[in-house]
């Protein structure tokens, strides 16, 4: 049988859906005859179907062009990229940079992303990288794919290549009307058969050089994204929608309270329902699979089981959770970081500013709760999947199953957004499990409550601050010290510590440390000292309070803290809030990627988008009526991309309630591959910050987490929606029309500075600073009334 | 088990189910489509939304007996090949992210417009408000519905698929 070939009919239409008509396993299906008649090693990916043919699914080999380009025979390309995207248009994107770089035109174009035996490994997604590591790869394959076809051409026209020209796929001959070949003419339903070099996918390169930047025409154009029709009609078909011949539906039972082991289970408690095919239990992993879907949820619901809780309390009630980390027993500490002689610093300053800040954990919380389909089919397991990290998913199943790594696979398509270590990880390994089990396909949903309270977590944080300032405002001394409850941090798709994993017992032979991380701002202080510990809660494994990744993993959180209390000293100061940031960074003397410069140009361009800045401090007069408004500033950095946000906020006294009426960002990410997506990123990066700055937290007693579903964990709503939202965006290169201009990525740095921001404006409507988020309408009342007092 | 007949986008459909069963699973599982969608089954998120005799449902909450009414989903909201001005001014204004709560953003919408064709701005807002989208494309939402008011003028509506145009939000 062959598997390249085998995927159900809905899922081979569903493929097509994504990379219409040209996928690469439609184009190998339908060029049968080409393979009988040249030989299968003509073909563009032969070697994969002979393999395939006979079981295994490979690894697509990076060094070989032709796993990243396929050009047709109507003179259409399809690139495939080992990326997923989660709505962030990184795939449109893609596409732009390849189509550039092989001078074909953006229609005649196509992409097919993050499947595992069908694209080269490039991780997945993760950290911003997609624009900013991943694109230069891609760039260098289409570049040199364009330089094959111009020596094809070359040799085809009989011309010099210094006379050729190309624009969409065609080559000319310079002055000389009609002398042409098309790209399809030359390599169309053949094999380039040219090997690539670099020690490592991100290293791939050819001979050929990438253009510079003023030759890219596609490269800059705001494109729209080709996914979205498909899901405004409702035509696409997501993961979620997969189904399969003989498909069974699972849901988990988890146990009612953290740490618990299960003693046993009362199989008869369903003996009367219908569609009941099994009750598998492993350790603590406990399940029911049914024939359909609506019988797998009552049998979870009437499964009656007998857990023991656990003796110690597996964690703090989340009331008293800040007190717990501050007083814990650090697991681990990081040597503290220090520069000058920041005791003799506050010893002779002429004032101290101290402060305490606190983020719970919070949650990636998906609109859609996890879920994945594995099918076991053919003695091999194919898991259909959202996982923004489908080979790390492939390459840990095999290893928890088992199983030979070519016997497994998995088929990346479009799912509920993922920003990080979601529990689309844990999902995937237990519908492979269950497939494996049960020799069916099996379709894994989590519910709601499951979701929200076993996802994983961003870690929760305390920090202790110090600032030391010299009588004429500046600052000359400042001490942050964090502690992150982030011990055994999971890391993605691995086989020891996924959730099924642990409730069956397994532990990982070396426990993650976590980290407690230090702020992304170069501002020029003399005298620092950043210190980071890490505590554990009681309970390691087998707990809803797991960390990992999200959306900038760190940074919401102690951005938060440092750049609130950089807001506190230019208060302290009397200074106005921007130029006191400006002032700080121009003392920098650090200028990494020209961050230094494009540091200020981004806090120049916010403040110049906002108008009629006012320069003076924090807070302003206070306003007579229930409703105070005012501004707030905070900048960042991830990676090389560099922001600053401004906004501005209603506070209504009665009621507690803070609606940010309006957004300002100035943006730098380098060169933009596409404004528009960009645009799109950047504000929806602001709005879920905006969500984690208002309500977001993971609330909890002393044996499980209680804020379970949009009412007990809410997050934010169209009402809360600003008015106004001005995105700009910067080149802030000190030379800003430089041929190498680098595409930094974008997907996290806009979400960072938003709890500070909001914080800060807060602070400015009322003269009330917020130190813990998030900011929900009973604790900003509460602050308001134990400032009156 | 019992045989209960629907009628889904104008085409009268029979299925032999447990006549408890929320009405969202038969309409992704026996009846394959995609655009209502589990968010979280219990009536908070919006993104099983359909619209059941003009009246904006969640699909997940509904018991599929009591369905009895027309059924339109986001599959029926285009009309012979032409896109809903709605789901056009989703494209215009590139709304979705990942995309997934977007169903639930459409009919939410077009329930909205069917019982009021100009809203102001806090019309939108309040009657948007159940519908989640954790990407928070809610900007955009806005910015395409005021696009579709715009385009039609004061007083014209467009006409609601299948049904009278006396769309009420449903309390199911």
């Amino acid at each position: 049988m062959n598997t390249l070939t085998s995927f159900p009919r809905f899922i081979q239409e569903a493929l097509q859906g994504v990379a219409p008509s040209a996928s690469r396993r439609q184009f190998l299906a339908s060029s049968g005859a080409l393979v009988l008649s040249v030989g299968a090693s003509a073909l563009p990916g032969a070697r994969v179907l002979a393999q395939a043919a006979a079981g295994p699914y490979p690894d697509p080999d990076f060094l070989q062009l032709d796993t990243w380009i396929v050009i047709h025979p109507d003179n259409t390309a399809t690139f495939f990229v080992g990326k997923t995207d989660g709505g962030q248009g990184t795939g449109t994107a893609f596409r732009q940079m390849m189509c550039d770089e092989l001078d074909m035109a953006y229609e005649q174009t196509r992409l097919v992303m993050g499947t595992t035996d069908t694209t080269p490994d490039q991780g997945g997604s993760g950290g911003s990288d997609a624009i900013e590591t991943d694109g230069k790869p891609m760039r260098r394959v289409a570049a040199e794919a364009r330089r094959v076809l111009l020596d094809l051409a070359s040799e085809h026209l009989q011309t010099p290549l210094t006379d050729l020209v190309v624009a969409n796929g065609t080559v000319s001959v310079r002055g000389t009307a009609g002398k042409t070949v098309r790209y399809a003419e030359l390599v169309g339903g053949k094999r380039f058969n040219v090997a690539l070099t670099g020690n490592n996918v991100n290293a791939t390169t050819g001979t050929a050089a990438v253009k510079p930047v003023q030759q890219l025409r596609v490269v800059g154009q705001p494109i729209p994204r080709y996914d979205i029709p498909a899901k405004v009609d409702g035509s696409l078909t997501w993961a979620v929608d997969v189904k399969l011949p003989g498909m069974l539906h699972a849901r988990n039972v988890r146990p009612p309270v953290a740490g618990a082991v299960l003693r046993s289970v009362d199989e008869r408690s369903i003996a009367g329902l219908p569609g009941v095919v099994r009750v598998v239990s492993r350790g603590n992993y406990l399940a029911v699979v049914c024939e359909r879907e609506e019988q797998a949820i009552a049998a979870a619901r009437q499964l009656q089981a007998d857990w023991v809780a656990p003796a110690e309390a597996p964690f703090p009630p989340s009331d008293a959770l800040f007190d717990y980390i501050r007083n814990a027993t650090p697991t681990s500490s990081e040597e503290a970081r220090v520069s000058g002689d920041p005791a003799a610093a506050f010893a002779a300053a002429a004032r101290v500013v101290e402060a305490d800040y606190e983020v719970p954990f919070q949650g990636h919380t998906a609109i859609g709760p996890a879920f994945a389909v594995a099918d076991p089919s053919d003695n091999q397991l194919t898991i259909y999947s959202n996982d923004m990290k489908s080979y790390g998913l492939r390459t840990g199943v095999a290893d928890f199953l088992g199983l030979p790594r070519d016997r497994v696979r998995v088929v990346y398509m479009d799912g509920p957004q993922v920003y990080g270590r979601t529990a689309a990880d844990d999902a995937g390994f237990e519908a492979a499990f269950l497939a494996h089990e049960l020799g069916r396909p099996v379709r894994v949903q989590w519910t709601r409550a499951e979701e929200t309270a076993w996802d994983t977590k961003g870690p929760a944080y305390t920090f202790r601050l110090r600032g030391a300032l010299d009588a004429g405002g500046a600052v000359t001394g400042f001490d942050y010290e964090a502690r992150a409850a982030d011990y055994a941090h999971l890391g993605y798709n691995e086989p020891d510590t996924v959730l099924i994993a642990q409730l069956m017992g397994r532990r990982p032979a070396r426990i993650a440390d976590g980290g407690a991380a230090l702020p992304s701002v170069k501002y020029g202080i003399a005298n620092t000292r950043f210190s980071g510990h890490v505590v554990s809660l009681p309970l390691v494994w087998e707990t809803p309070l797991r960390t990992g990744n999200l959306r900038d993993p760190d940074g919401p959180q102690v951005t938060f803290a440092f750049e609130g209390f950089i807001d506190e000293l230019a208060a302290a100061a009397r200074r106005d809030p921007a130029e006191f940031r400006q002032a700080l960074v121009e003392a920098s003397t650090e200028d990494n990627a020209f961050r230094k410069s494009r540091s200020l140009a981004v806090l120049k361009a916010a403040v110049a988008a906002y108008g009629n800045w006012e320069s003076r401090p924090a807070p302003k007069a206070l306003a007579r009526g229930p409703i105070h408004s005012g501004r707030g500033i905070a900048y960042t950095y991830r990676s090389n991309t560099v922001v600053a946000v401004i906004a501005d906020v209603e506070v209504n006294r009665d009621s507690g309630r803070v609606w940010v009426k309006r957004l300002v960002c100035a943006h730098d990410c380098g060169l933009a591959i596409n404004p528009l997506g960009l645009r799109h990123t950047v504000e929806c990066g602001m709005l879920h910050g905006l969500s984690r700055a208002l309500y977001e937290e993971v609330q909890f007693d002393g044996e499980k987490v209680l804020s379970v579903d949009w009412e007990s964990h809410p997050s934010l709503r169209h009402a809360d929606t600003p008015e106004r939202i001005d995105i700009v965006l910067v080149n802030g290169d000190p030379n800003p029309e430089r041929p190498d201009l680098p595409h930094y990525g974008a997907g996290e740095t806009s979400h960072k500075p938003m709890i500070a921001a909001v914080a800060n404006a807060i602070f400015d409507a009322t003269g009330v600073r917020l130190r813990r988020a998030p900011f929900r309408p009973e604790r900003v009342l509460e602050a308001l009334r134990a400032a009156q007092s | 088990m019992s045989v209960i007949t629907l009628n889904v986008n104008g085409a009268v459909q029979q299925v032999d189910v447990d006549p408890a069963t929320p009405l969202l699973y038969i309409l992704r599982n026996d009846l394959g489509l995609r655009g209502p969608r589990f968010g979280c089954g219990l009536g908070q998120c919006g993104a099983c939304s359909v619209i059941v005799d003009g009246a904006l449902v969640r699909s997940c909450q509904l018991p599929v007996a009591a369905a009895t009414g027309a059924i339109t989903t986001l599959e029926g909201l285009s009309q012979n090949g032409t896109l809903h001005p709605l789901q056009q001014a989703w494209i215009d204004e590139q709304v979705p992210q990942c995309g997934y709560c977007q169903n639930g953003q459409i009919m939410t919408a077009k329930a909205l417009l069917d019982r009021n064709p100009t809203p102001t701005d806090a019309e939108i807002r309040e009657g948007m408000q159940g519908a989640l989208c954790r990407c928070m494309t809610y900007y955009r939402i806005h910015a395409a519905i005021k696009r579709v008011v715009d385009a039609q003028g004061p007083g014209l509506a467009h006409a609601a698929v299948g049904t009278d145009s006396s769309t009420q939000e449903a309390a199911v």
